[in-house]
């Protein structure tokens, strides 16, 4: 574990705010919460200079008052750090991190069309991974977003028409 | 004379070179490709929001579903996540048991694609005797768990079935027969020059591209990036196993073809190594109903790349978020990358060469009802009733069926 534990050790001595704030959860684990001021420094430092070239993927989630976003990376050795920040409901941005990870772009595109995110530089292009007609503003992944509920209307029209 | 303007053509969703739905947009001089674009999401079933709204045993069933092939990849990634979370330690036997299935499902997938690829370059004697002898491999696996595919072997805690001393026998029986056919493939994949003609400087990937564009799998590993989860970051019994990452540097499709019949040689290697060293013990332990509040991040050497799964608890009965990243999604960006500067006639084949599982990476359906474009959902008789109409309109008629064969109803 000396190799978590050297990350842990980098990362709250490099950032003061991150203290108390980052944990080895297991072998080649590592999970650090961000605040949302810190996230574009520490993310850019992280992939840059602590040598983690791989982007696994990226997680949102509906966190209630917050939209939580994970960035997980990871590097060589089989070791991924965890990076989490929340982002207010009211106004939910990030900036885009295909300018180190091209392939980040479907990960994006994916919060911006399951929870409602807006990613700031991300480039245009098709929607994913909804239809093109879905209607704005609905998020999927919103905690209070139900399936079918909006359709009750459509399913009424349908029943008449029989 | 006028500019000569380039050609944008879509291909898809719904075309003859792959059986499941993707779009591509492709800007053409002549026969080149000069850009191409892809546009995912028609498979979205809504799989992580389903998650959500059910019981963690309820979930791995769904997770399973994901994907017709490599469903014990999610089922296996979803359980070792949520026993992390739990603080549950599996069982050996119930871990090699795992790993067992899974390098059958990996021998399985790759015969597959084998085929697959023989298909679209026309080589159908391939497509026919790789799939004859990937029945060997279902068979197995429907010996071991009961079914040929999606196959519930997997349980919070350990697995569902013990493997016993006759399946032992069958299994290794089953390895020495595909071990020798494939020893022939090996033979085809190197000697046979159409094939090598056909594949060689298709679909290129440098290696450089591959670390840019983050390609995953059998695809990173023929363009010489020795990434393999299974040894990167072990999990199961791999820790424990000996074997080889098997690489090319030939960063295109033909080098995908020996990466993958190379794996297919290591995997029955391994399959060997876990039913002679299968530890005695129990199957399972008992795993709790309510999962404490945590969260893990688990990843998982799919056959078609890196396979992975964040799950999120809130110390309920129900998951608070699942979140997967299947392995194409991964290698798709890759793919516009390779088509680039090539011939439309290699887009089959480049396509196939990831091995593409649309339904693992869109994972969410919303369904255009007939009548206008609105997005909804469609109840079991509305499809139902629509299938009957399209059907009558053009001269068949079911309904004389409708009394005899009603199934599956819901609201």
């Amino acid at each position: 574990m000396a190799e978590e534990q050297a990350i842990l050790e980098e990362l709250t001595a490099k950032f003061p705010s991150l203290k108390d704030k980052v944990r080895v959860q297991r072998a080649r684990r590592l999970f650090a919460h961000v605040p949302g001021e810190d996230i574009r420094e520490v993310f850019g430092y992280v992939v840059r200079d602590m040598k983690f070239p791989i982007l696994c993927t990226i997680t949102g989630l509906d966190e209630g008052a917050t939209l939580g976003v994970i960035y997980h990376l990871g590097r060589e050795s089989g070791v991924v750090l965890n990076l989490a920040t929340s982002v207010p409901k009211e106004r939910p941005v990030l900036e885009t991190v295909t300018g180190y990870f091209p392939a980040a772009e479907a990960y994006e595109r994916e919060l911006v069309d399951l929870l409602g995110f807006q990613v700031q530089g991300l480039p245009e292009g098709p929607r994913y991974p909804l239809p093109d007609d879905w209607p704005a503003g609905e998020c999927p992944l919103r905690k209070d977003w139900k399936p079918g509920a909006r359709l009750e209307p459509e399913q009424g029209k349908e029943s008449q028409d029989a | 004379m006028h500019d000569r303007e380039n050609i944008r053509i879509p291909i898809g969703p719904q075309h003859p070179a792959l059986k499941e739905p993707t779009s591509f947009s492709l800007a053409l001089d002549g026969e080149r490709i000069l850009q191409a674009g892809v546009r995912l999401g028609y498979n979205h079933r809504g799989i992580e929001k389903g998650c959500e709204e059910r019981t963690y045993i309820q979930a791995l069933y769904l997770v399973e579903r994901i994907c017709g092939i490599c469903s014990h990849s999610h089922a296996t990634c979803f359980c070792m996540a949520v026993e992390e979370i739990a603080g549950i330690e599996v069982p050996k036997r119930a871990v090699y048991i795992r790993t067992l299935v899974a390098e059958l499902e990996r021998v399985h997938s790759h015969l597959l694609w084998l085929g697959v690829a023989g298909h679209e370059i026309g080589f159908d004697t391939l497509l026919m005797y790789t799939w004859r002898d990937r029945e060997t491999v279902m068979d197995l696996l429907a010996l071991l768990t009961g079914n040929r595919v999606n196959y519930g072997i997997n349980t919070f805690g350990g697995v569902r079935r013990d493997v016993n001393p006759e399946q032992k026998v069958a299994v290794l029986k089953g390895m020495d027969l595909l071990e020798e056919r494939t020893k022939y493939y090996i033979t085809v994949a190197l000697e046979e020059t159409t094939l090598i003609e056909r594949l060689s400087g298709v679909g290129m990937l440098s290696h450089d591209d591959v670390l840019r564009l983050g390609a995953i799998g059998p695809t990173g590993r023929a363009s010489d990036v020795k990434r393999d989860t299974r040894k990167d970051d072990p999990y199961a019994a791999y820790g424990e196993m000996p074997f080889n990452v098997i690489t090319s540097d030939h960063c295109d499709v033909y080098g995908r073809t020996l990466v993958r019949v190379g794996e297919l040689m290591e995997s029955y290697k391994m399959i060997r190594w876990l039913v002679n060293n299968l530890p005695e013990g129990p199957i399972a332990v008992k795993f709790p109903r309510k999962v404490p509040a945590g969260e893990a991040f688990m990843r998982y050497e799919a056959p078609r790349g890196e396979d992975v799964h964040y799950v999120r608890a809130n110390g309920t009965d129900r998951p608070e978020r699942v979140k997967v990243r299947a392995p194409t999604l991964a290698n798709v960006q890759a793919v516009a990358h390779m088509l680039k500067d090539g011939y439309l006639a290699d887009l089959p084949i480049v396509v196939a060469a990831i091995d593409p599982c649309f339904s693992c990476t869109d994972r969410l359906i919303a369904v255009a009802d007939a009548h206008g474009l609105q997005p909804g959902v469609l109840t079991w008789e509305q499809v139902r009733r629509h299938g009957i109409e399209w059907y009558r309109r053009r001269g068949v008629d079911f309904t004389r069926l409708n009394s005899t064969f009603r199934c599956g109803e819901s609201g």
